[in-house]
């Protein structure tokens, strides 16, 4: 247990240390002896074919299968099983490769919804919704504005989700996510189903939250030129094993990526 | 002696309620009085306005007009030409404002989700910040500084900053590309830019020949921009600071800059589109602008309790006189939209008072409405329609002050309840007192729709040359089709060739870098030629505009041909997507008619007519009896028209292709081109002005793919029944 002088150890140590992660559903093998670390304020992407074990991955790191072997390291400390709520609580976010979002609400309310974990007044104070829960509501609506305005989405704010296309939900679940003040945050396959100019904003978007927001991000995604553009590092899976981990040019130059790709004669 | 004191005291009651009840029916006289000198203005002119304006007498009244327009007449507001030696520039008037109604909102802009506000004297404090910050950067006396980006109070404070340094904003248009931007920044040679975000930096940054030109960038939204070259890339509030920092040092040399301008410093530089050639820098001075706001003003009454939404390009010059000339004339408030895409909803929220949008926004609100009541249940569509028509029938004669039976007004007023008041509020012009539409014709139907729910929607006709205002229509006055009466002070006359020209202290000081062009602009005694074709229509002495002055000619017969008029005229049916006219030099007019598919094909679907494919559509005889029916019902307006009534459709064929812009007949902004569509289907044209009842053609299309076909029809050729001119014109029926 290392909690000390954290401030010193977030640039020597990484933000997340996965060490050799297996996870299997009876005999299925999802992940075999996964090893990486994500450093802090880095776009780190997973990248693999179809069934490569990304999203199991990803569900790992915030907890939502708890590996049988294999430890992760967060912060400098070691986590052991915990809650998705806990995980919450710690700072990780996530949007999902399938929408998930209150349809019927609005967008900001939807986007509110993500600073849940951030609300200190209990049930009784907010109810009767005077002094400090007033003041609080107003903080979160503030800081909610905030990033509405990031991700310019003003114009849908009072729509409701269920009626917006699909590239501004997915930028509302991206806001609900970044609601959250996370320090990590896990993007499934964000810009999938999108046309170019869609995917260009969300792109742009997701640079400028490590950008201006500082927040860590880890992205799956298929599109291998926005992958290539904007992660600083990349780990390449393939049957629930890492084959590779580097920076773009490393990855795209590698033969073992390259065979996983597009198939190789045995 | 007891009587009389008795009678002495009746009257001063009368007196105190008279005065009592002018304070509460003309607040605007109460308030001037706080508000010097303007408001007086607009309080006198407007008691005047009522009472002594002669009756429409027509030539009279016309001849009244034009001449009022050049001396000040008793029935025309003028103001003085000069304002007060305090009340020349545009920093003056900041001050003044700071100082008389300090504490009165100037700006709103909707950021995070709230209106955020400023005061005149915040405004004041702001600007100086900046412009202190300016001379800390090294601006100089003359320097031009490039303006880009949405409309954001900070950027419309750097004009007045600017201005204060004694350097000249030139606004640009925030969609401009590269090469146009490029060709502004170099032409005017500006040092400085000012952007609203990384977008408009980039886009002046790549073009490598102007970014060697700026010293320096300032930029109001730092996203993206951090990793950017910092030596001469700063922060709008940055710069700010700095101004802050080293006010005592710098001060002196800001108020003698600011105390060097005067009314012929330039105000400002704004580039004309330009549809030939490269656009021309305007140079409007603070005269200029001051000039048309005050008089403007003043016709309109305006004070500083108006709030605009500015939501138009900030490099087109009506926004400049709305938001800037007549904002700080006045003390108005004007509120910045959010984001250019919630512009509608922000229009409600804000609710204005003036309103100026060009017909498109008018036409596209109306759609909006209407396809929404479509959807509506039935009870709300039979109400909605019961009363639009009674709205139609009465509401403009109501909104005009015109004699209206009283029934109808108690109707009218039930109407006012359940369906006017609901909609202007959706609409957003519950709060509107004067509307303005200009830049193109707009149609009647949509012009009298918002009239007729009580939005008292007017029309202008100006120019960037003219710091705007040529003509306004005044309240009580206002018709779809005519533009208004010569604004207060400006002196019009139209040339033998039927051309426009006008004179007025708002008069640009010239074509920047362009002698020539000005030279062709402006004769030697001031005359302004606006390009545009036009007349004072006899009956009302208001100008109409008819077409540009190099498409207009003269028929075999010598009356008037104005195609664009006539088209335009057409073309309010949404049926007719295109309609291109011929008579010049001809016996009588023909046209060649475009339908427009999808509002056709519409209406063939709910009327059960059946086809095929475009060519059998265009030819169905049902919708030819249409088209006639649009044709006809248009000859009968332009021929009330004496001096149009020439331009009456005799014969016409609607064509079996849509003109494109891939067969050349349209160029990429789809506009016709006349010249070759006349050639390209010579043989259609000579069958117009024969007494052929079909004619047999082929055409050359060229497919999106580039491949080329060709089409054969046979189209029939219709004749149209025209009018006889309500006076002596000179186009009759044919014989």
């Amino acid at each position: 247990m290392n909690s000390s002088g954290s401030g010193q150890k977030a640039i020597e140590a990484p933000l997340m240390d996965i060490r050799n992660i297996s996870l299997r559903f009876g005999g299925v093998v999802a992940l075999e002896g996964v090893s990486f670390d994500i450093a802090e304020g880095e776009i780190r992407a997973i990248i693999g074919p179809n069934g490569a074990g990304k999203s199991s991955m990803l569900n790992v790191i915030n907890g939502f299968y708890t590996p049988q072997l294999g430890e992760i390291w967060y912060e400098g400390r070691r986590r052991g099983s915990i809650k998705p709520h806990n995980i919450a609580r710690q700072g990780i976010a996530r949007t999902f490769q399938n929408i998930a979002l209150f349809e019927g609400m609005s967008a900001l309310d939807n986007i509110l919804c993500g600073r849940v974990t951030l609300v200190r007044s209990g049930f009784w104070k907010q109810l009767l919704w005077w002094g400090p829960a007033e003041r609080e509501e107003t903080e979160h609506r503030e800081r909610v504005e905030q990033i509405i305005d990031f991700l310019e989405i003003q114009a849908i704010r009072k729509t409701p989700v269920g009626q917006l296309p699909y590239g501004l939900q997915k930028r509302v679940e991206l806001g609900r996510a970044l609601a959250a003040e996370p320090k990590l945050l896990l993007l499934d396959e964000p810009m999938a189903g999108m046309n170019n100019e869609e995917k260009e904003d969300m792109c742009r978007f997701v640079l400028d939250v490590g950008d201006e927001l500082g927040t860590t991000i880890v992205l799956i995604e298929h599109d291998m030129g926005v992958v290539m553009d904007l992660a600083d590092r990349v780990v390449v899976m393939d049957h629930g094993e890492l084959i590779a981990d580097g920076v773009p040019q490393e990855i795209m130059n590698n033969q073992d990526v390259i065979d996983a790709y597009l198939g190789v004669a045995h | 002696m007891r009587r009389a004191f008795g009678l002495e005291a009746a009257q001063s009651t009368v007196q105190l309620f008279a005065s009592m009840a002018a304070k509460i029916l003309a607040p605007e006289g109460t308030r001037c009085e706080q508000n010097g000198r303007l408001g007086h203005d607009s309080r006198h002119w407007r008691v005047r306005h009522e009472t002594n304006r002669p009756a429409l007498s027509p030539p009279a009244a016309w001849r009244r007009r034009i001449a009022a327009s050049i001396i000040a007449d008793e029935g025309i507001p003028i103001v003085p030409n000069q304002p007060a030696a305090d009340e020349r520039t545009i920093p003056q008037l900041l001050a003044r404002n700071a100082r008389n109604f300090g504490d009165q909102v100037a700006y709103r802009e909707k950021e995070f989700g709230i209106w955020q506000s400023w005061t005149w004297k915040e405004v004041a404090e702001e600007v100086e910040a900046l412009a202190l910050g300016l001379i800390e950067l090294g601006i100089e006396e003359g320097d031009h500084v490039a303006i880009a980006g949405r409309n954001r109070p900070h950027l419309y404070w750097s004009f007045v900053a600017v201005q204060s340094v004694g350097g000249i904003p030139v606004p640009i248009y925030q969609e401009a590309v590269g090469e146009e931007i490029g060709y502004v920044l170099k032409h005017c040679e500006a040092n400085y830019l000012i952007a609203g975000d990384q977008e408009q930096v980039d886009k002046v940054l790549e073009e490598q020949s102007v970014a060697a030109l700026l010293r320096h960038v300032l930029y109001l939204d730092p996203r993206g921009l951090r990793k950017y070259d910092s030596s001469r890339l700063h922060a709008f509030k940055d710069i700010q600071a700095k101004g802050r920092e080293v006010k005592t040092r710098r001060s002196g040399e800001l108020e003698r800059r600011r105390s060097a301008l005067d009314g012929q410093t330039p105000c400002v530089m704004l580039y004309t589109s330009g549809t030939t050639g490269n656009p021309k820098g305007v140079v409007l001075t603070h005269h200029n602008i001051i000039w048309a706001s005050r008089q403007s003003c003043a016709f309109d009454s305006l004070t500083n309790k108006e709030s605009v939404l500015a939501y138009l390009p900030m490099a087109w010059v009506g926004d400049f006189i709305f938001s800037i000339g007549q904002g700080y004339w006045t003390g108005f408030c004007v509120n910045c939209p959010e984001s250019s895409d919630t512009m509608l909803t922000d229009l409600r929220e804000i609710g204005p008072t003036y309103f100026f949008a060009p017909p498109r926004v008018f036409e596209a609100l109306l759609t909006n409405v209407m396809i929404r009541m479509e959807d509506a249940g039935r009870i709300k569509k039979r109400m909605f329609h019961h009363f639009m028509n009674h709205a139609r029938k009465v509401g403009v004669d109501i909104l005009s002050k015109r004699r209206v039976p009283v029934a109808d007004r108690i109707k009218y007023t039930m109407g006012e309840w359940l369906v006017y008041g609901p909609l202007r509020n959706v609409l957003g012009m519950s709060k509107v007192r004067i509307g303005y539409t200009a830049g193109e014709a707009i149609g009647p139907e949509i012009f009298d729709f918002y009239r007729s729910l009580g939005v008292n929607l007017k029309q202008l006709y100006g120019q960037t040359e003219a710091s705007v205002f040529i003509t306004l229509q005044p309240d009580g006055e206002v018709f779809a089709e005519t533009v208004g009466i010569p604004g207060p002070g400006v002196e019009m006359r139209i040339d033998e060739a039927g051309e426009i020209h006008y004179r007025s202290d708002g008069t640009f000081r010239e074509y920047y870098k362009n002698p020539e062009a000005t030279a062709s602009t402006r004769d030697s005694e001031g005359w302004v030629a606006t390009g545009d074709a036009g007349y004072f229509d006899q009956a009302t002495g208001h100008l109409k505009i008819i077409d540009r002055a190099k498409d207009v000619g003269k028929t075999a017969a010598g009356a008037l041909f104005a195609p664009k008029y006539v088209e335009n005229r057409l073309k309010f049916h949404s049926d007719i997507l295109e309609v291109v006219l011929f008579g010049n030099q001809r016996e009588f007019c023909t046209a060649i008619v475009n339908i427009d598919l999808e509002a056709v094909s519409n209406w063939a679907e709910r009327n059960s007519v059946t086809y095929g494919s475009y060519q059998e559509l265009a030819g169905h005889p049902s919708v030819c009896e249409r088209i006639r029916g649009f044709i006809e019902e248009t000859n009968r307006a332009i021929a009330e028209d004496p001096q149009l009534a020439g331009c009456q459709v005799h014969r016409f064929l609607v064509l079996h292709k849509e003109l494109d812009a891939d067969d050349g007949e349209l160029t990429r902004t789809k506009k016709v081109r006349r010249n070759i569509v006349e050639d390209k289907y010579h043989d259609l044209v000579t069958a117009l002005y024969s007494d052929n009842k079909s004619i047999e053609t082929s055409t050359e299309v060229t497919y999106e793919d580039g491949r080329k076909g060709t089409i054969r029809a046979n189209i029939p050729i219709h004749d149209a029944k025209v009018h006889t001119a309500a006076h002596n014109g000179s186009g009759g029926p044919r014989p």
